[in-house]
C-alpha cells in the first residue's frame, strides 16, 4: 500500500522490535489448549485401526460402555457425518471399512485418561484385512483397487478441482500453455527424468489438540490449536448444517502449526463425544504416535520433468506430469496439487509448458498443507532437473538458470506477466552465489580437501511460492482506542509462532504514529470477537493483515479527526496529530490529547462529543481470478516471493557421508519489516528444509504399516544439526499493494533446500541424486550408480524394494540430443 | 503413594499414583502448566525441569521417585515479576517462536550455563541437543545463551544487497 517510504522516515518498520507475545511465553505462563482443564472436562482416546485396508466386520463396545468412569463411546455407525476440505470424502469415524494404517474406528470419553486408554483397550473391532494400494504409481493402474468406490458420488468443489469417478484420482489439475509439441521440435536437446520424495511429518512441539462443549440448544464452543478459527467454525458448521452464529471457535497460545494444523481435524468428533456425553467438555490431545498417524502428513510426489532447450540455452519447452500421494482422503492434498501444478516450473520462463498433476488416493496415512505447499517437494525436482539440463548441454548451471530465470516482461506459466516489482529471483541467486564462492574452491577449502580427504562441493537452488488461496479471500482489522490514549489491535489471524502479532503491532504503530508500547495485539483469537479472518497459511498473514492494520489505523484517525475538528474548532484538513496529540497544523499549542478524545470528549460544560474510537479496515485480495480447467490459464498469484538458497557442504567419497557447512538463503521480501524475526522465520525454515532434505521420512512395510511414527525412527534436525555457518541475505523490490511494501516469506525458507544440497553433493563426488531426502546411503549408492532407495514402502525398515519398479519410468539416462 | 515434594521453593504434600509421571504431577495435580510435554518418551526435551539440581525429562521421572526431592520448573525461573538474564536474553534474541519448546530450552541452558560458565557454539550445541525447537532454527537460542555468558559479539541480522 505505500510504496518506497524513506527507510529514515520510518520508526519501527525495519526495526528489529522484541516480539509482543514473549512474556508470557518465557515465563510458562501463556496458555496452549494443551494445558487448559474445565470444570467436568473429560478425556477422549480413539481406537485406530492397525490395518491399512480392512473391512469393519464388527465393533463390539460393550465392555467399554460398562467401564466405570466411561461417559461416551462412540463408532463410526453412530455418526452420520462426512468431512472434507475441497471433497467431502472423510467419515468421522470410519464406516465399513478402514482407509489407513492409525485411522480413528471408534472413540470414548471418560473422566481420567487413563479410564479412557482403558476403555479403547477394551474394544473389539473385527476386521477382514483386505489387500491394500500403497503405492500411488500402483493406484493409477486401471486394475488398482479402488479407495473410495463412490468418488463419483461425493461432494467437492467445482471450480477448482476436478475427481475422475471410478479411479484413485482425487484430482486433475491441467495447464497448458502454448504448444509443447512444437517446442520439443524446435529443441536442440530434450532431457527428461523423474524425482521423488516420501511422505513427512510436520512435527509441531505440540500436538493436536481440542476441547469442545456442544451445550444445549446446539450452542458449541470449540477450543482448538487451529491455525485458522474461522475455517474450522466454517467446516465445522457446514458438517453439523448448523448456523455460524452457534459456534465459537477460541484459539488461545498455539505451539507450532506449520500447515498441519490448517484446516479442521480433531474437533468434529470431540464434539460429537461431547453432545453425546450430555454436553460436558471433552478434551483430545494426540499422541506424538498419533500426530504421525491419525492426523496428516505431507503427500508424497513423483515429479517427472521432460525439457527441450534450444542450442543457446533457452528453455523451449517443458512437459511436467505431478503425481501427488494423498493417502486416504483429499484433505489440503488435492489444493498442493492445484498450487503446485500452476507453479510447477519453478521460477523459469517456459514458452511452451504442459502440466498434468494428480491428486492418488492411496491406502495411508492422508496429507494434508505443510510449509511451502508443495513447493518443498516438487522443487527438489524442478532444481535437480535444471542441474541436470544444464550440465547435460555443458552450460554452467549458473548461467543457464541466469538465462531462463523470470525476470520483468516474463509470462508466467498461467499468463501473468512478470514486473519490476514482483521481486528479483536473479538477484537472489547472485547474492547466495557470492556468499559461497560458487563455482570454485578457496585456497583454504582446497587445502582443507588435501588435509580431510573429503571433498567440497557448491550447490544452488531457486524458489518461487505465492499464497495459494481462494481468489476473494479476505481479511479484517478492528483498532479500538483506550481510555489513555493505547490502541487494541483485533485480528483473525492467529500467532502460531511466525511472529505476526509484533510485525503488525510495528505497521499499526507506524502508521498511527504512535509509541509501540501503545499498540497491543491480541494473541488469543475467539471467531466471536474477531473479524473474519481466511486463514493463517500460505504466507499471507503480513501482506493481507498489514493492509487490513493500515486501513482501520486510517479509519481510526478518520474518526479522532472528525472529533477533533469540533474540539478545536478547526477544518479537518487543518489537523495533524502525533502519538499523544491532535493538533491544528498552523498553530500546534491549539491541540487535545488522544486520551481526552479516545472513548468520548466532555466539554467543559459537560456535554459530550463522540464516543469510543474504533477503525475498521478490510482487505481482499485484488484481481485475482479462478483458473481456466482446461488450460490453468488466470491469475492466481497475491504475491510472488523469489529466494534461492546455497550450499557447501564436504562428501566422503569413499563412504558417502557429508557435512553441511554453509547454508546462504536470500529472498526477495520486498521490504523488511523486522530483521530479527525474519531471521527466525529464514533460519527456522531452512534448518526444517534441511531435515526434509537429509532424514526426515515416513516408512512403511509391505502391508502399509507405519514403521517409524516416533523420534526415534523419524529424526528432525538438533542444535547439533546446524550448518557450521548460515548467511540470511534479503534484497528488497517493494511489492506495490504490499504494507510498506513487504511480501510474505514464513514458508519460503523451506523451499529448496534439499536441490541446493543435492546439487552441492553432486559437485562434490557427483552423486546423481534423484530421490529425497538425501541420507549417506543414497550418496553411496548413487555413487556406485544404484538406483536411489525408495524411502515409503520397503520389506523391512532398511530394505530397499520398491513395491513394482515397473510402474515407475525413469530415464536415468537423460540426454536425448539429436 | 503420599510424597513430599519442594517445587520451585514451596513445600507440597500431594498423594499420587505410583505410575504418575512427574510431568503430570507438575502439570496437573500442580497446575505447572509451563512445563510441556512434546513426546511423552524421553526424546524431545520439552519436559526438562531441575531435580535434586539435574536436568531430567519430567515425562521419564515418576512423580514418587520425587520424594523428599527439590524440583525447578520455568515458573520459578523468573523473579518478583522480573524475568532472569537468561529470559531476558532469549527474548531480545527472538529466541522464542511458538515457545512450546521454551521452558525445557531454558531449563537445558540453565544447566549448561551452571557447568559450563562461558560455552563455546559447539558446547552450546551440544547442551542443548536433547531439547527440540520445530521453529527457530536454534540459531538465536544459542546467540541468547553465548549472550548471557558473555561470548556474544553483536552482527547484522541480515545482509542486504
Ligand atoms: S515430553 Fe519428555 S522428552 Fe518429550
Ligand atoms: S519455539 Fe516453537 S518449538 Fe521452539
Amino acid at each position: 500500500m505505500y510504496e518506497n517510504n524513506d527507510p529514515r522516515t520510518l520508526a519501527y518498520v525495519g526495526k528489529s522490535v522484541l516480539r509482543k507475545d514473549t512474556s508470557e511465553k518465557l515465563t510458562g505462563t501463556a496458555t496452549y489448549v494443551s494445558d487448559m482443564v474445565l470444570p467436568g472436562m473429560l478425556y477422549a482416546q480413539v481406537k485406530k485401526s492397525p490395518h491399512a485396508r480392512a473391512r469393519i466386520v464388527k465393533v463390539d463396545i460393550s465392555k467399554a460402555k460398562a467401564l466405570a468412569g466411561v461417559r461416551a463411546v462412540l463408532t463410526g455407525d453412530d455418526l452420520d457425518y462426512r468431512i472434507g476440505l475441497y471433497i467431502v470424502d472423510k467419515n468421522i469415524l470410519a464406516k465399513g471399512e478402514v482407509r489407513h494404517y492409525g485411522e480413528a474406528v471408534a472413540a470414548v470419553a471418560a473422566t481420567s485418561l487413563e479410564i479412557a486408554r482403558k476403555a479403547v483397550d477394551l474394544i473389539d473391532v473385527e476386521y477382514e484385512v483386505m489387500q491394500p494400494v500403497l503405492n500411488h504409481m500402483d493406484a493409477l493402474k486401471t486394475d488398482a483397487v479402488l479407495v473410495h468406490p463412490d468418488l463419483g458420488s461425493y461432494e467437492f468443489i467445482e471450480a477448482a478441482f476436478t475427481p475422475v469417478p471410478k479411479t484413485n484420482i482425487a484430482n486433475w489439475t491441467k495447464l497448458r500453455k502454448g504448444d509443447v509439441e512444437a517446442g520439443f521440435a524446435e529443441a536442440a536437446y530434450v532431457v527428461e527424468r523423474e524425482y521423488d520424495n516420501p511422505s513427512v511429518q510436520h512435527v509441531p512441539m505440540e500436538t493436536h489438540v481440542a476441547i469442545v462443549r456442544w451445550g444445549a440448544r446446539d450452542k458449541v464452543t470449540i477450543w482448538s490449536s487451529a491455525q485458522s478459527p474461522f475455517t474450522v467454525r466454517n467446516l465445522f458448521c457446514h458438517t453439523f448444517a448448523l448456523p455460524l452464529g452457534n459456534v465459537r471457535v477460541i484459539v488461545p497460545a498455539v505451539g507450532g502449526g506449520f500447515g498441519g494444523k490448517a484446516g479442521i481435524h480433531l474437533e468434529p468428533l470431540v464434539a460429537c463425544l461431547s453432545k453425546k456425553a450430555g454436553g460436558l467438555p471433552v478434551k483430545l490431545q494426540a499422541s506424538r504416535e498419533e500426530e504421525f498417524s491419525l492426523l496428516p502428513c505431507r503427500s508424497a510426489l513423483t515429479y517427472r520433468i521432460k525439457t527441450g532447450v534450444a542450442e543457446d540455452g533457452r528453455i523451449i519447452a517443458q512437459k511436467m506430469e505431478m503425481f501427488w500421494d494423498a493417502g486416504a482422503y483429499a484433505d489440503y492434498a488435492v489444493n498442493v496439487t492445484r498450487a503446485s501444478g500452476y507453479s510447477a516450473s519453478g521460477p523459469y520462463e517456459i514458452p511452451n509448458a504442459w502440466v498434468d498433476a494428480y491428486t492418488v488416493y492411496t491406502n495411508k496415512p492422508y496429507g494434508t498443507a505443510y510449509r511451502g505447499f508443495g513447493h518443498v517437494e516438487f522443487h527438489w525436482g524442478v532444481e535437480r532437473h535444471m542441474e541436470l539440463v544444464a550440465r547435460t548441454i555443458g552450460m554452467d548451471p549458473l548461467e543457464f538458470r541466469r538465462r531462463n530465470a523470470l525476470h520483468p516482461g516474463s509470462i508466467t506459466l498461467t499468463g501473468e506477466k512478470i514486473t519490476s516489482h514482483t521481486g528479483d529471483v536473479v538477484a537472489c541467486m547472485e547474492a547466495v552465489a557470492r556468499s559461497i564462492g560458487y563455482g570454485k574452491l578457496t585456497a583454504a577449502e582446497k587445502n582443507r580437501e588435501l588435509a580431510t580427504g573429503r571433498k567440497i562441493g557448491k550447490g544452488i537452488a531457486l524458489l518461487q511460492k505465492a499464497p495459494a488461496m481462494p481468489s476473494n479471500t479476505a481479511t479484517a482489522a478492528v483498532i479500538k482506542m483506550n481510555g489513555d490514549g493505547s490502541v487494541t489491535v483485533n485480528i483473525g489471524l492467529t500467532e502460531i509462532g511466525q511472529g505476526s502479532t509484533t510485525a503488525l503491532a510495528q505497521i499499526v504503530a507506524e502508521r498511527l504514529g504512535f509509541d509501540i508500547g501503545k499498540v497491543h495485539v491480541m494473541v488469543d483469537k475467539d471467531t466471536e470477537s474477531d473479524p473474519y479472518d481466511w486463514q493463517t497459511v500460505a504466507s499471507k498473514g503480513l501482506i493481507m493483515s498489514g493492509n487490513a492494520c493500515i486501513l482501520a489505523c486510517e479509519d481510526l484517525l478518520r474518526r479522532g479527526y472528525a472529533v477533533a475538528s469540533h474540539v478545536l474548532k478547526a477544518c479537518v484538513e487543518d489537523l495533524a496529530h502525533d502519538g499523544e496529540n491532535v493538533y491544528v497544523r498552523h498553530d500546534t499549542e491549539n491541540c487535545i490529547p488522544w486520551r481526552s478524545i479516545a472513548i468520548g470528549y466532555a466539554y467543559p460544560d459537560g456535554k459530550g462529543i463522540g464516543g469510543p474510537l474504533i477503525g475498521v479496515g478490510s482487505y481482499i485480495a485484488q484481481g485475482l481470478s479462478n483458473l481456466d480447467k482446461e488450460t490453468g490459464q488466470g491469475k492466481p498469484a497475491l504475491d510472488w516471493t523469489f529466494g534461492a538458497h546455497g550450499i557447501i557442504c564436504e562428501v566422503d567419497p569413499v563412504t558417502g557421508e557429508y557435512a553441511v557447512r554453509k547454508v546462504a538463503s536470500a529472498f526477495d521480501v520486498g521490504k523488511v519489516v523486522n530483521p530479527a524475526l525474519l531471521r527466525g522465520q529464514i533460519v527456522g525454515g531452512m534448518i526444517q528444509g534441511l531435515g526434509t532434505a537429509t532424514c526426515e521420512g515416513y516408512i512403511y512395510d509391505d502391508a502399509g504399516h507405519l514403521l517409524n511414527p516416533s523420534f526415534t525412527d523419524n529424526k528432525i534436525p538438533t542444535a547439533r544439526d546446524l550448518p557450521m555457518e548460515i548467511e540470511t541475505i534479503v534484497v528488497e523490490n517493494s511489492q506495490i499493494d504490499g504494507p510498506y511494501g513487504a511480501r510474505g516469506v514464513a514458508e519460503h525458507p523451506m523451499i529448496s533446500v534439499a536441490p541446493a544440497l543435492g546439487n552441492a553433493i553432486q559437485s562434490a563426488v557427483d552423486a546423481d541424486l534423484a530421490h529425497m531426502p538425501i541420507r549417506f546411503e543414497d550418496v553411496w549408492r548413487a555413487m556406485h550408480d544404484k538406483h536411489p532407495i525408495d524411502n515409503w514402502i520397503t520389506k523391512t525398515p532398511a530394505g530397499s524394494c520398491r513395491s513394482d519398479p515397473a510402474a515407475r519410468i525413469h530415464t536415468p539416462d537423460a540426454a536425448i540430443s539429436p | 503413594m503420599r510424597i513430599n515434594v519442594t517445587v520451585n521453593g514451596i513445600a507440597y504434600e500431594k498423594d499420587v499414583a505410583e505410575n504418575r509421571t512427574l510431568l503430570r504431577f507438575l502439570r496437573e495435580d500442580l497446575g505447572l502448566t509451563g512445563t510441556k510435554e512434546g513426546c511423552g518418551a524421553g526424546e524431545c526435551g520439552a519436559c526438562t525441569v531441575f531435580f535434586n539440581g539435574k536436568t531430567v525429562n519430567s515425562c521419564m521421572v515418576l512423580a514418587v521417585e520425587a520424594n523428599e526431592g527439590t524440583i525447578e520448573t520455568i515458573e520459578g525461573e523468573s523473579s518478583g515479576g522480573m524475568l532472569s538474564r537468561l529470559q531476558e536474553a532469549f527474548d531480545r534474541h527472538h529466541a522464542v517462536q511458538c515457545g512450546f519448546c521454551t521452558a525445557g530450552m531454558i531449563m537445558s541452558a540453565r544447566e549448561l550455563i551452571h557447568h559450563t560458565p562461558h560455552p563455546t557454539v559447539d558446547q552450546i550445541k551440544e547442551g542443548l541437543e536433547g531439547n527440540f525447537c520445530r521453529c527457530t532454527g536454534y540459531e538465536q537460542i544459542i546467540e541468547a545463551v553465548l549472550d548471557v555468558t558473555g561470548g556474544y559479539t553483536a552482527k547484522e541480522e541480515l545482509i542486504h544487497v
